[in-house]
């Protein structure tokens, strides 16, 4: 596993991995709790195949932006369009038909504690599609193993570590073969070494699935490593979207200092 | 004087303006319920868990709660009839208090007690654990899954969970009689029920599908509004069997009154 990691690594060419064809827009999003502006006017396009890495410090509202996208929370002004599909005033099932084709990892991976490792990766299997049990259990063993969780399918998610949670939230995320990954802090709370082997691991997966993701962090180290493009947020306003080499080579005072204080 | 009755009605008009929201986030959390309930899939697998869960694990409490009130019943109503020379009205008084309001209220109340913490804790830790919001990232309904099973399976379980309070109190109460006075259980069911028909069974019985529905709705409300981490997770459990215990209560009152008025 490890060979294909490393050679995930080698080969990855976002140039070639990305067709320029939209398919997340955000428009002016703005979203408030109370009286507190969590984003304010958000602008944002990620084309098909592309990693976005969404930076900022702590509460800019980088992980409500992610639930937003997935119908978790509403924006209050704003347009987010998926695939060319408007989200602002959906139809549930309509939005349900967007999830289908959307992965989620959620920051502390989110497992259902009364459900096994396995029973974790199948739930969304059970529920969109017409699989037989035989055919379910090989989709998560595969599932399971292209994470490297195929020995531990019997333990429940209170028995395996932090990253270890990870890894089967991912395996979750990517059951229904999503095209579109959110992944809201993959690293966050881990050691270098796991931090390290979860950005090798959801480099392999964007490349063997093709999926377009944004990745919120603020682990530079991670967005160095699996993003295409990177966008700074900083009181709900995107301070600065470009490459990584770019902002790290930026003059603006606020991206200098975020690049300055992790380095 | 003057700030303290300004203090007051701030706090009084902040009450209410709690309670009204309150009833309003009820009610549009109802609301979304009952749209569930009517949509597939209908999740048979997780009602029948249920089913057991609230069911089957309530049988050993209610049980219990049943023969000790029976107990109760025979040792207490034993002396104040034999006061008044109406010691044969015994059976006849334990068995129509047990089946008329003791056995529906205490049974309600135990499950209150019982469910309504396990729903409420169980719920408030997933949605404090963002994984109500997995579920429905994962483009499943949370209150069809979560909620309306539970609320369906209180609903069911409740008469029969009531049934079995029934039996074991009137059974213990036998028990107590027949330790001062021996008498057979049978003779002791033919005094009892002699002015009683079956009808007279149904509505205290049927009424605590009322207090299933409450207990599941208000564990259900309080649970999936659970916020700020394991304190909040304590708090809906408490808030729950709170909640649910005080409506049982209320709806028994209003319930006995209906019954009495349609079926006097």
């Amino acid at each position: 596993m490890k060979t294909a990691i490393a050679d995930a690594n080698l080969d990855r060419n976002p140039a070639g991995r990305t067709s320029g064809e939209p398919v997340l827009v955000l428009r002016e999003v703005d979203k408030s709790f109370g009286a507190q502006h969590v984003l304010d006017g958000i602008n944002l396009t990620v084309t098909r195949g592309e990693t976005l890495a969404i930076l900022g410090r702590s509460g800019t509202g980088k992980s409500v932006l992610l639930k937003i996208i997935i119908g978790l929370e509403c924006m209050d002004s704003g347009s987010i369009c998926i695939q060319g599909v408007e989200i602002a005033g959906i139809a549930l099932n309509e939005m349900n038909r967007l999830r289908v084709k959307m992965g989620f990892l959620f920051q502390n991976a989110a497992l259902y504690d009364s459900l096994t490792v396995e029973q974790n990766v199948a739930f969304p299997l059970e529920r969109h599609t017409k699989m037989t049990a035989s055919e379910r259990s090989a989709r998560v063993m595969e599932l399971l193993s292209s994470v490297g969780m195929e020995n531990d399918l019997k333990k429940m998610p209170s028995d395996i570590s932090g990253g270890m949670q990870k890894r089967v939230g991912l395996a979750r995320a990517l059951a229904l073969k999503p095209e579109i990954l959110l992944l809201d802090e993959p690293t966050a709370g881990l050691d270098p070494i796991t931090s390290g082997e979860i950005d090798d691991l959801v480099l392999k997966l964007q490349k063997d699935h093709a999926l377009t993701s944004i990745v919120v962090t603020h682990d530079l180290q991670s967005a160095k490593t699996i993003a295409d493009s990177v966008a700074l947020l900083d009181k709900g306003k995107v301070v600065m979207e470009g490459s990584f080499q770019e902002l790290a080579e930026s003059h603006n005072d606020l991206v200098r200092e975020f690049f300055k204080r992790d380095s | 004087m003057g700030a303290i009755m300004e203090a007051t009605s701030n706090s009084s008009g902040t009450m209410i303006n709690r309670s009204l929201e309150w009833f309003g986030d009820l009610g549009s959390f109802s609301w979304k319920v009952i749209c569930a309930a009517f949509t597939k899939p209908f999740e048979l697998r997780e009602i029948i868990r249920q089913l057991d869960e609230i069911g089957s694990k309530s049988f050993p409490l209610v049980a219990l709660a049943g023969t000790a009130i029976g107990t109760v019943l025979a040792l207490e109503s034993r002396s104040s009839l034999a006061h008044f020379g109406a010691k044969s009205m015994l059976p006849s008084a334990i068995i129509y208090a047990i089946v008329h309001e003791m056995g529906p209220i205490v049974t309600g109340l135990v499950v209150a007690g019982r469910v309504g913490a396990g729903i409420g804790a169980e719920l408030g830790s997933m949605k404090v654990t963002e994984q109500i919001d997995a579920i429905e990232a994962s483009a499943v309904n949370p209150y069809k899954l979560l909620v309306f099973t539970r609320v369906l399976a209180c609903i069911v379980v409740l008469p029969l969970l009531t049934l079995v309070t029934d039996f074991c109190g009137v059974f213990a109460g036998w028990v107590a009689v027949t330790l001062s006075d021996p008498i057979s259980f049978h003779r002791f069911l033919e005094k009892g029920l002699s002015g009683v028909s079956f009808s007279d069974f149904l509505a205290p019985t049927f009424r605590t599908c009322a207090f299933g529905l409450i207990i599941g709705v208000v564990a259900c409300f309080q649970g999936m509004r659970t916020k700020g981490g394991t304190e909040g997770v304590g708090r809906s459990a408490t808030n729950s069997v709170v909640l649910a215990s005080l409506f049982v209560i209320l709806a028994d009152v209003i319930l006995v009154k209906l019954i009495l008025i349609f079926w006097p």
